[in-house]
């Protein structure tokens, strides 16, 4: 990776990577996104494996998404939690996920945008 | 099977439910069924909007319409005129008081939402192994434009501008302290980050640097450039594997774009950052043991002043700052002082982290603005107390706060109103008791922590916290007297105000407060020996209702001491002389005729 020389070629390497990630244009083709909060209190409760089987069944059912292994959010009350972003939606966020609701999860609201119980909804703002 | 028309999202949180939510959700299905709707539409149980003072929560989406207060009858209306005609049920749309004007939607609601995310903007949002994701959302801009547009002295008046406090405990003007230790001239000076987090049921460091790693790199570089210090520390407890890995990794990757190491971005200034481990010693918390522990030395403190800004890591002037005060630093320089200063109370800027734990439903991180009420954090974003019991005290600060009860619930939390209460900020760490637990455990509980973690340089928290200790255990073992309260609370004020650091200056706190607002429990223990929350064990007693008792037998049976005796179908007895307390008994009985008295 090249180094950056001033803020200016920073700000251009943002644009660059939010071009990869969002596409420059509306003909661009947005992946399903899937963040599983994988901090020591989602781990312990057994996001590891759960990443695992997503990764593993998206690939099996040849759903073309992006998997991404994040900190916790916050809900420890109802890890592991994933948070799920169709192209163009808001993101979703689903609590005590075991590899059951993951199934539900990838079968219904991943591939179909059908919803299922569990949603744990944005209660905070947050200044980005 | 595809997308369903629309949904109709119910909150199930605990305030909803209490507020017959449930009912709602059922009716609404109903009523879906009665329109033969139910193929089309869907109802779905979500967790807690954070809006529990306006529940029962009805969303529905598409649109994004949110009504407040839904009462079980109202979902007729719901389904006749928003679902069939697609209007929408302008009663059940919540009305600004002050406005007057119809909140309809998520975005405009948000001023309802208690939480506000500042040191968790990224947390559980980007990778924090992958630099780009954190760079697409702001991470190094500030540094950018500290080290192109500011001068040192520009930048720290920001910091100083936005009343920035610090977040590890002290609450101490980051600003100032950046300024103190600029003024220090030396030829090498050393930034630190203080990622020893110790208190009992705090985790927000740790869930910073797992999940946003970045934002703290970022906030040292700048502070390195505003104190002339060109290499960082960061003090980590080797307990924390995975913010130790993802640490690295961000440093690494950090270093290999340039925004760490030498001429950082073009600008001439070096900064490297190294990581030092600590062995999870509470103590070296403490600024001046955390410096003899990263220079190798025991982790023992020394007497301030020098203060580290003078005289810290190798003799030289060291600025420590906590992991969530860091963390703040970045928002700042992008949106400005004056932003900062906007949120929070007159003297306590910004948003505080706490980590929810103990008796609470949703036990967790959440961020608040300061000034928000205990109330607030503990009923609503906290979902009340596990299992509907009675709220009893809220401990703050861990091992060196108080507890906060009943009535401070309606108290605006900030520095000095915690203080004031008798308790203090500490890092965050909020562990909630219901009626069930003994005040004079809980003391116990957390000298038992000071007693372990004592360095033992100094006798008054050496020796006293241990005797405070010995104290606490003969009460909660049925043989203290009424005398002993009095030599509790001398004991507490020679211990505070002869030990050398913050642990032994603020370990009795505990005791005091717990005694303060809890006094009639220690007196029912040294009067009456008895404990009335039920927990302390010598003090309990096992006691068979002899209208109650059946004489099944089930209790004899279970006793692992053979304490029980009686014939069958005759009332049974416990002998207390032998009955070890264990509760065997009182669980097998099917007749309530067991009690603890």
């Amino acid at each position: 990776m090249k180094t950056i020389n001033s803020p200016a070629e920073l700000r251009r390497l943002k644009e660059e990577i939010k071009t990869k990630m969002h596409g420059s244009d509306s003909g661009f083709r947005e992946k399903v996104r899937i963040r599983v909060h994988s901090g020591t209190s989602g781990l312990a409760s057994g996001a590891k494996s759960i990443l695992d089987f997503i990764t593993q069944e998206l690939e099996k059912r040849n759903i073309d998404a992006q998997v991404i292994r994040t900190g916790d959010l916050g809900y420890c009350f109802a890890e592991p939690t994933i948070e799920v972003t169709r192209p163009g939606e808001a993101p979703v966020v689903f609590g005590n996920v075991d590899k059951l609701k993951a199934d539900e999860i990838i079968e219904k609201f991943i591939k179909n945008g059908e919803y299922i119980d569990g949603v744990l909804p944005v209660n905070y703002q947050t200044i980005n | 099977m595809a997308k369903k028309r629309m949904q109709l999202f119910v909150c199930s949180g605990t305030g909803c439910t209490d507020l017959h939510g449930e009912a709602v959700l059922d009716n609404l299905k109903l009523e879906l069924e009665a329109n033969a709707l139910e193929n089309d539409i869907q109802v779905i149980r979500t967790g807690c909007f954070g809006l529990c003072s306006l529940g029962p929560i009805v969303k529905v989406m598409p649109g994004d319409t949110i009504y407040t207060g839904v009462q079980p009858e109202d979902a007729r209306d719901i389904v006749e005129i928003h679902v069939i005609k697609g209007q929408k049920v302008e009663r059940l749309l919540y009305r600004d008081h002050e406005s007057s004007r119809v909140l309809s939607c998520s975005s405009e609601m948000s001023v309802h939402v208690k939480q506000l995310r500042i040191v968790l903007r990224n947390c559980g949002i980007i990778d924090p192994e992958n630099i780009e994701e954190a760079i697409a959302r702001d991470a190094y801009e500030a540094l950018g434009r500290v080290l192109s547009e500011m001068t040192p002295e520009e930048a720290i008046k920001i910091v100083k501008d936005s009343g920035l406090r610090g977040r590890g405990g002290g609450g101490f003007p980051t600003g100032v302290k950046w300024e103190i230790a600029r003024r220090n001239k030396a030829d090498e000076k050393y930034v630190v980050c203080n990622a020893d987090e110790g208190d009992p049921g705090a985790f927000m460091d740790r869930s910073v640097l797992e999940g946003d790693p970045h934002s703290v790199l970022e906030a040292m570089a700048i502070c390195g450039y505003c104190i002339e210090a060109s290499t960082g520390l960061i003090y980590i407890r080797a307990e924390y594997p995975l913010a130790v890995a993802r640490l690295k990794t961000a440093i690494k990757q950090a270093k290999d774009l340039g925004l760490l190491g030498q001429n950082i971005m073009g600008s001439g200034f070096n900064f490297d950052i190294e990581i030092r481990y600590g062995a999870g010693a509470f103590v070296c918390g403490e600024e001046t043991a955390l410096i003899h522990s990263m220079e190798g030395l025991r982790g023992e403190p020394t007497v301030k002043p020098p203060f580290p800004a003078e005289s810290g890591f190798r003799g030289k002037p060291t600025n420590v700052n906590n992991v969530e005060t860091f963390a703040c630093i970045s928002p700042i320089i992008l949106k400005g002082s004056k932003w900062f200063s906007s949120i929070g109370t007159e003297k306590s800027k910004g948003t505080k982290v706490f980590a929810l734990a103990g008796k609470i439903n949703n036990v967790g991180l959440i961020e608040v603005p300061m000034g928000t009420t205990l109330r607030e954090v503990i009923f609503e974003i906290g979902g009340g107390i596990r299992n509907g019991k009675k709220f009893k005290a809220a401990q703050t600060g861990g091992p060196s706060g108080g507890c906060l009860i009943e009535k401070h619930l309606d108290t605006p939390i900030d520095f000095d109103n915690l203080i004031a209460a008798g308790s203090m900020m500490g890092s965050g760490g909020l562990i909630v008791m219901d009626e069930d637990d003994c005040m004079v455990s809980v003391a116990k509980f957390f000298l038992d922590f000071t007693v372990e973690e004592s360095c033992g340089k100094c006798s008054p928290c050496r020796i006293g916290n241990k005797r405070l200790y010995e104290l606490l255990e003969h009460i909660t073992k049925g043989k203290g007297t009424p005398a002993d309260l009095q030599r509790l609370k001398n004991m507490c004020y020679v211990i505070k105000d002869t030990s050398l650091c913050g642990l032994g200056q603020s370990s009795p706190n505990p005791v005091l407060s717990t005694l303060d607002n809890f006094r009639e429990e220690y007196e029912a223990h040294v009067i009456a020996k008895k404990c009335p929350a039920g927990q302390c064990r010598d003090l309990m007693e096992y006691f068979i209702i002899a209208e109650n008792c059946v004489g099944c037998t089930a209790c004899a049976r279970v006793c692992p001491v053979n304490a029980i005796t009686g014939e069958r179908k005759e009332p049974h007895l416990i002998n207390p002389e032998i009955c070890i307390k264990c509760g065997a008994c009182k669980e097998k009985c099917k007749f309530d005729a067991i009690i603890i008295r």
